[in-house]
C-alpha cells in the first residue's frame, strides 16, 4: 500500500472525520489502489449494526433516518449514514438532497452523513456502498444506516449490505394485492408504517399483518422463497439459512416521523431482530452470504473490466453493435467467439490457493 | 481493475445566513447536475457550522455559497475558518454567489474565495470555471 493510503487509514482508524470522507472518496472514485485500502480495512471490522432503510419516494425515510440518528445519539451511540440517490443516466449528474432532512444533528460529527450517487452500473453501487460500510465500521461508527429509495433490483442489493431492513410502506399504498408481489416487501424484517396519523394507516397496517401470516401459514418461508430475501440469492448449501430464519416474524411499527413518534419502538424492534441474529446464530448466515454476494459481485466487475479492456483493443463495441445492425452476426455469436479463449484458459486455470483458503476456517 | 467509473466533481451549493431566497441556489444546483456534477443541496437558514460538517463529511472539490443577504463578511470568514480548522480549506474550491459590493470581493479572496459571481453571470461561465478549477486530488 502506498505511503499516502497508510497515512489515511492511520488517521482513519485515529478517528479523523476528514479522513474517513476521504476513503469514502476513494472507494466512489475507484482511485488508484483503493482495493488495497479497502483489503486493510476488513480487519477493524464487525463491531457495527447496519440498518438498511428503503421504501418508495417521499415515505419520509430521511425523516425517520433523522430521527433514529438523533435517538442513537442520546443513547450515546455514534452514528454513520450513508444517504443513497439516483444519478442522471445520460450526464451522470446527481442532486443529493438527503441531507437537506437532517436537520437535528447538524453540529454533532458524531454523525457522519454521506451522500452517494450511482455513478456506474453491474453492482458499482452496491460495491462502493459496502466498501464505505467497512470504512465507517473500521473508524468506530456504532450504528450505520444505509438509506436508499427502493424501486428496484438495485436497491435491493444495496441494503442487503445491512444485517436488518427496515421496509417503510406509506399509509393508503395501494390494495393488498400489490404487497404481494415479489420484491422490495419480501426482504423486510421490519416494517413501518410512517406517516401513521394518515387515514388509511390502519388499513395498511392490517394488510402487512395479512401478507405476513400469509408468508409464515403457507410454508413459503422455508420453501427458500421466503419473506427475507435470503433464498433469492442463496445457493443450494443456504438452504438451512431460510428454515432458521423463518423463526423471525417481522414487525410491523408505526411511527410519525415529523413528530418522532414511534422511533423509541422502532429502535426496539431493529435491536430486537438483531438480538434475533445473534442468538438464532442467523448473523454468521447472514454475513457469509453478504461476503459471497461480495465475492461474486467483484469477480463479475473484474471480468467485465477485463474484458471491456480486450473490446476496446479490438475496435470497441460500437463497431460490433453496428455490425449486428447491418445483419451481418448476432450478439449471441459475438458473446460466444469473446468468450472461448477465455473459457480455454479457465479449464487449465488452478485454484488451488483459494481452495487453501475456504479449507483453512 | 474496475477503475471505469471514474472521479465526478462534487459540489455542495450552500445558503448560508438568514436570506429566505434560494431560487439561484436550485438553479445552480440544477445546472450543475445537467453538467455531470453531483451535487449536495444544504437547504435554506443553515450556520457556518453546518456548512463546513457537510463540506468536510461528503469531501466536496467544490463549495459553492449562496448568499443575498449582506452577511458575506461575517458568515464567510467563518466558513473559511472551520475548513481550515478540518484542514480542508487548501483543496476546497469555494465560490461565492449574490449580491457582493465590488469592494467586499478583494475581502473575500483574502479569505480564500476563489471566485465571486455576481448578477448577470451565466451559468456556463461558471460550471466552466469549476471545471477549470476544481481541485485535481
Amino acid at each position: 500500500m502506498s505511503a499516502e493510503h497508510d497515512a489515511l487509514l492511520e488517521s482513519l482508524l485515529a478517528g479523523e472525520h476528514r479522513a474517513l470522507a476521504r476513503v469514502i472518496s476513494k472507494i466512489e472514485n475507484r482511485a488508484p489502489g483503493y482495493r488495497d485500502l479497502v483489503s486493510e480495512l476488513y480487519a477493524h471490522t464487525g463491531n457495527a449494526s447496519v440498518i438498511g432503510i428503503t421504501g418508495s419516494p417521499g415515505a419520509g425515510k430521511s425523516t425517520l433516518v433523522d430521527k433514529l440518528a438523533e435517538t442513537y445519539r442520546e443513547r450515546g451511540e455514534t452514528v454513520g449514514i450513508i444517504a443513497i440517490d439516483p444519478s442522471s443516466p445520460f450526464t451522470g449528474g446527481a442532486v443529493l438532497g438527503d441531507r437537506i432532512r437532517m436537520a437535528s444533528t447538524v453540529g454533532d460529527m458524531d454523525v457522519f452523513v454521506r451522500s452517494m450517487s450511482a455513478r456506474g452500473t453491474l453492482g458499482g453501487l452496491s460495491t462502493a456502498t459496502a466498501d464505505a460500510v467497512k470504512a465507517m465500521d473500521a473508524f468506530g461508527k456504532d450504528k450505520i444506516i444505509i438509506e436508499t429509495v427502493g424501486a428496484g433490483q438495485n436497491e435491493i442489493d444495496i441494503v442487503r449490505t445491512a444485517d436488518t431492513v427496515a421496509v417503510l410502506v406509506p399509509p393508503g399504498s395501494g390494495d393488498s394485492v400489490q404487497t404481494l408481489k415479489a420484491g422490495i416487501l419480501e426482504i423486510a424484517d421490519v416494517f413501518v408504517v410512517n406517516k401513521a396519523d394518515r387515514s388509511g394507516a390502519d388499513r395498511t397496517v392490517q394488510e402487512l399483518l395479512e401478507m405476513i401470516d400469509l408468508g409464515e401459514g403457507s410454508g413459503f418461508a422455508s420453501a427458500g422463497a421466503g419473506h427475507h430475501g435470503a433464498g433469492a440469492i442463496a445457493d443450494d448449501d443456504d438452504i438451512d439459512t431460510d428454515k432458521t430464519e423463518s423463526a423471525w416474524r417481522p414487525p410491523v411499527v408505526e411511527t410519525v416521523a415529523t413528530k418522532g413518534e414511534g422511533v423509541g419502538s422502532l429502535i426496539d424492534e431493529l435491536g430486537g431482530h438483531r438480538q434475533y441474529l445473534e442468538d438464532s446464530g442467523t448473523l454468521a448466515d447472514r454475513t457469509r452470504m453478504r461476503y459471497a454476494e461480495e465475492i461474486r459481485t467483484l469477480l463479475r466487475e473484474d471480468v467485465h473490466t477485463l474484458l471491456q479492456g480486450e473490446l476496446e483493443r479490438a475496435g470497441g463495441v460500437d463497431a460490433l453493435a453496428e455490425a449486428v445492425r447491418r445483419g451481418e452476426t448476432d450478439p449471441y455469436t459475438i458473446a460466444d467467439d469473446a468468450l472461448d479463449p477465455i473459457e480455454t484458459c479457465l479449464e487449465e486455470l488452478e485454484f488451488e490457493h483459494l481452495e487453501a483458503a475456504s479449507n483453512s476456517r | 481493475m474496475s477503475q471505469q467509473q471514474g472521479q465526478s466533481i462534487r459540489c455542495l451549493v450552500a445558503k448560508v445566513g438568514l436570506d429566505g431566497h434560494d431560487r439561484g441556489a436550485h438553479v445552480i444546483a440544477r445546472a450543475f447536475r445537467d453538467a455531470g456534477f453531483e451535487v449536495i443541496y444544504s437547504g435554506l437558514h443553515k450556520a457556518p457550522e453546518e456548512i463546513v460538517q457537510a463540506a468536510v463529511q461528503e469531501d466536496v472539490d467544490v463549495l459553492g455559497i449562496s448568499i443575498l443577504s449582506g452577511a458575506h463578511k461575517t458568515l464567510v470568514p467563518k466558513i473559511m475558518d472551520g475548513l481550515e480548522e478540518y484542514d480542508a480549506k487548501d483543496d476546497t474550491l469555494v465560490l461565492v454567489g449574490g449580491v457582493i459590493p465590488d469592494e467586499d470581493k478583494a475581502v473575500l479572496k483574502d479569505e480564500g474565495v476563489a471566485a465571486v459571481f455576481g448578477p448577470g453571470t451565466s451559468i456556463e461561465e461558471t460550471i466552466e470555471f469549476v471545471r477549470e478549477n476544481a481541485p485535481d486530488r
